[in-house]
């Protein structure tokens, strides 16, 4: 589905990503750790075509195809999609509006029929709820006056409504506390699927007891320095990151 | 009477009117003077008090000088080359749509203006426009049911000169300023609403229709009166793109709102804005004023400005009945070499006035745009309370916003609240919704409408709809 080959990347003339590998196959979880400045959110924002990071080496195949080729929103028409360590406000703009907009642009770039509108809106509904996210945040504009969490839950909702996949999960866990960590990991799960791939970064183990991934990769200084299974990000939890610098 | 007779009566009409080659085979030379008053007046066959009064504005505005105190830039309009009266250069007639410009076309057609409208719109002469004749004759009959009189302005000075009389100028005096007295020597015609006590319009007015039936020249006239308890809505659509070089229009507005009369006025201006480059386009000099003459009476202002090379325009409200209320909103998109000065002047008289103003000011391009506003508060106005709210959205790194709010209050019990803040489309924002799957262009249109909805919520319906689809068309390229 995706592999990553020797990718380097640069912000502002400094380079981020010094040679990274991946490789995700269809259905896989992969959880990418690793502390502050690492790369990780660079990763991820190289990965969706976000202007400003420039990629100096290497090659993103994704489905086959040159992923670094394509403009951000044919990415997301080919099913990738990014949640947002810090989701975006939008005034004026009401978040089911924003949501049928995203999914009728995605569909129609693939060359499907629009949803009906009441079709979506019970879709939407039925999604909101599982995430135990208030419906009155439908109707407010994108983000605006939501709280940490609340942003975080909506972003999984868009992923529930969009069904990327692959996914990739930016410090999803951050700002949430245990229990909508729970809902949200509840949320991620229930698209699992040997189909549907996810790549979770985080900082921390804990979102890993919830979204158990298939492979642990440890991000340092641009590089991929350890991988392993979910032992390793238990590991990590007990020894801190400087072990792995010690053992590389 | 059969469609047929219709047709063939509008079509005599048209001829009747089409007396524009009258007047260059007169060969009435170019520009400003008492003999071109004279025959303004003399073609439309007015009383003698009219000319008067056109005269009188003529004299005064010889007196006068152009402002400059906006911030625009552009060289001195010279008035003495250009034709009054039928003053839009006419253009040739075109006999089908395959001679007007392709690119006005593909306009059009994102505006989603039905065929018809198109050719009239771009002056082909249309054989018979079926659908206008039949709306235009249930509308006049619903409106003559109801005792509300909607006509040109020619028609009247005709028949009802005793209303024409009591109310021009009443508002804006010929005096007023540079263009109101120009406009008020020279205009060729324009709109005239009169709403009955306790009436309440049957229908939006809109100046659409009135376009259908005859042509308007660049020194409209419009003067709306509501009696007593009365309620209108007045839709003013420019939608008609003109494509000569930098062309004046200099209109006058005049509202009249007696006690518990209420005049909701809309406009969506889409004038063309001159190309890329500034290259031509219109200099839309523009009064607007309303008087809530009357106690509990109100007036409100919609407007979206996304046409014109220039913009200088401040409708206003003069709130003199006790418990009167104006409101302002409004949009003004730049683009490319635009330039607007708008905003509004609320002058509070009476007591406990009340007034609301919402400003959405969007620059891309090398664009200036500029929200002015004046809030005045009188010494008498016991109680008076103004809220306003001045937004202005950049797009790129080109353009500029301004903001010039001015503040008099001369009563201690007024409360005046003024927020102000300004904003770009971040790249943040734009990201977001590419990486959701919309294409740029649409991530900035619905960003933008976003930031206007305050506005867009004050228009009838499909205003609204029409100004979300006129700021995608006008911020096209805008980005990227």
């Amino acid at each position: 589905m995706l592999k990553i080959t020797d990718l380097r990347a640069r912000v502002e003339e400094k380079p981020i990503l010094r040679g990274i590998d991946l490789e995700v196959k269809p259905g896989e979880v992969h959880a990418i750790m690793g502390p502050n400045g690492s790369g990780k959110s660079t990763l991820a924002n190289v990965l969706c075509g976000r202007d400003g990071y420039e990629v100096t080496g290497g090659s993103v195949q994704y489905e086959g195809e040159d992923l670094l080729e394509l403009d951000p929103e044919e990415r997301a028409a080919k099913g990738l999609f990014l949640s947002f360590q810090y989701p975006v406000e939008i005034p004026g703009v009401s978040n089911t509006y924003f949501m049928k907009a995203a999914l009728d642009a995605q569909r129609k770039e693939r060359g499907e029929e629009e949803l009906d509108a009441a079709d979506f809106l019970r879709l939407l509904k039925t999604k909101a709820k599982e995430l135990e996210l208030d419906t009155a945040l439908l109707n407010r504009s994108v983000n605006v006056g939501f709280s940490g969490g609340e942003k975080k839950r909506n972003e999984i909702l868009q992923m529930s409504v969009l069904e990327p996949r692959l996914a990739i999960l930016d410090e999803t866990d951050s700002g949430l506390d245990i229990d909508a960590l729970k809902v949200v990991a509840e949320g991620v799960n229930r698209l699992r699927s040997p189909e549907r791939s996810q790549i979770v970064v985080t900082h921390y183990q804990r979102l890993l007891d919830y979204i158990v991934p298939d492979f642990v990769h440890v991000l340092q200084g641009g590089k991929i320095v350890k991988s392993g299974d979910k032992s390793l990000a238990l590991e990590l939890e007990d020894k801190g990151y400087a072990w792995v610098s010690q053992e590389a | 009477m059969t469609d047929n007779r219709q047709i063939e009566e509008l079509a005599k009409r048209e001829y009747e009117h089409g007396w524009e080659t009258e007047i260059e085979s007169e060969r009435v030379p170019k520009g400003l003077s008492e003999e071109t008053v004279r025959i303004i007046s003399a073609k439309k066959n007015e009383p003698e008090w009219m000319l008067e009064w056109r005269l009188k504005a003529l004299e005064k505005f010889n007196a006068m000088q152009e402002p400059s105190w906006a911030h625009v830039a552009y060289p001195p309009v010279d008035l003495q080359d250009l034709y009054y009266y039928s003053a839009p250069k006419k253009k040739p007639q075109l006999d089908s749509l395959d001679e007007v410009d392709p690119k006005l076309l593909e306009t059009f057609d994102k505006l989603g203006i039905p065929l018809e409208e198109q050719k009239m719109l771009a002056g082909v002469a249309v054989d018979a426009v079926f659908d206008s004749v039949s709306v235009k004759t249930t509308f006049r009959e619903n409106l003559a049911e109801a005792g509300v009189i909607f006509c040109s302005f020619s028609e009247a000075v005709q028949e009802h000169p005793e209303l024409v009389k009591k109310y021009l100028g009443s508002v804006v005096p010929t005096t007023d300023n540079y263009y109101a007295a120009l406009n008020s020597a020279v205009f060729s015609d324009g709109s005239f609403v009169w709403i009955p006590e306790g009436t309440r319009c049957p229908m939006e007015l809109s100046t659409y229709f009135r376009i259908n039936d005859r042509e308007t020249g660049q020194f409209e006239r419009t003067l709306i009166v509501a009696e007593k308890g009365s309620h209108v809505s007045y839709l003013e659509g420019c939608t008609a793109p003109q494509r000569d070089e930098n062309q004046l229009h200099a209109a006058v507005v005049e509202l009249v709102a007696l006690d518990d009369a209420e005049i909701k006025y809309s406009t969506v201006q889409n004038w063309y804005p001159g190309d890329e480059n500034g290259k031509g386009g219109i200099y839309n000099f523009v009064t607007k004023r309303g008087a809530c003459r009357g106690k509990r009476s109100k007036i409100s202002w919609t407007q979206v400005e996304t046409g014109s090379a220039i913009t200088w325009k401040y409708p206003s409200c003069i709130l003199q009945g006790d418990d009167s209320i104006g409101e302002f909103y409004s949009v003004a998109l730049t683009n490319n070499a635009q330039q607007a000065d708008t905003g509004t002047k609320m002058v509070h008289i009476g007591k406990n006035t009340k007034s609301t103003i919402i400003s959405k000011g969007i620059s891309a391009g090398r664009s200036q745009n500029s929200y002015r506003g004046l809030v005045k508060v009188n010494k008498g106005a016991e109680g008076a309370r103004n809220f306003s709210q001045c937004d202005s959205l950049l797009i790129g790194e080109t353009c500029g916003a301004h903001t010039f709010p001015y503040i008099e209050s001369k009563n201690a019990s007024a409360q005046v609240e003024h927020e102000a803040t300004t904003s770009k489309i971040g790249d943040d924002q734009l990201f977001y919704c590419r990486q959701r799957g919309l294409s740029e262009e649409d991530a900035v249109s619905m960003i933008v409408n976003g930031f206007c909805k305050d506005v867009f919520n004050e228009l009838p319906m499909e205003f609204a709809v029409e100004a979300g689809k006129l700021l995608a068309v006008s911020l096209e390229g805008a980005v990227g």
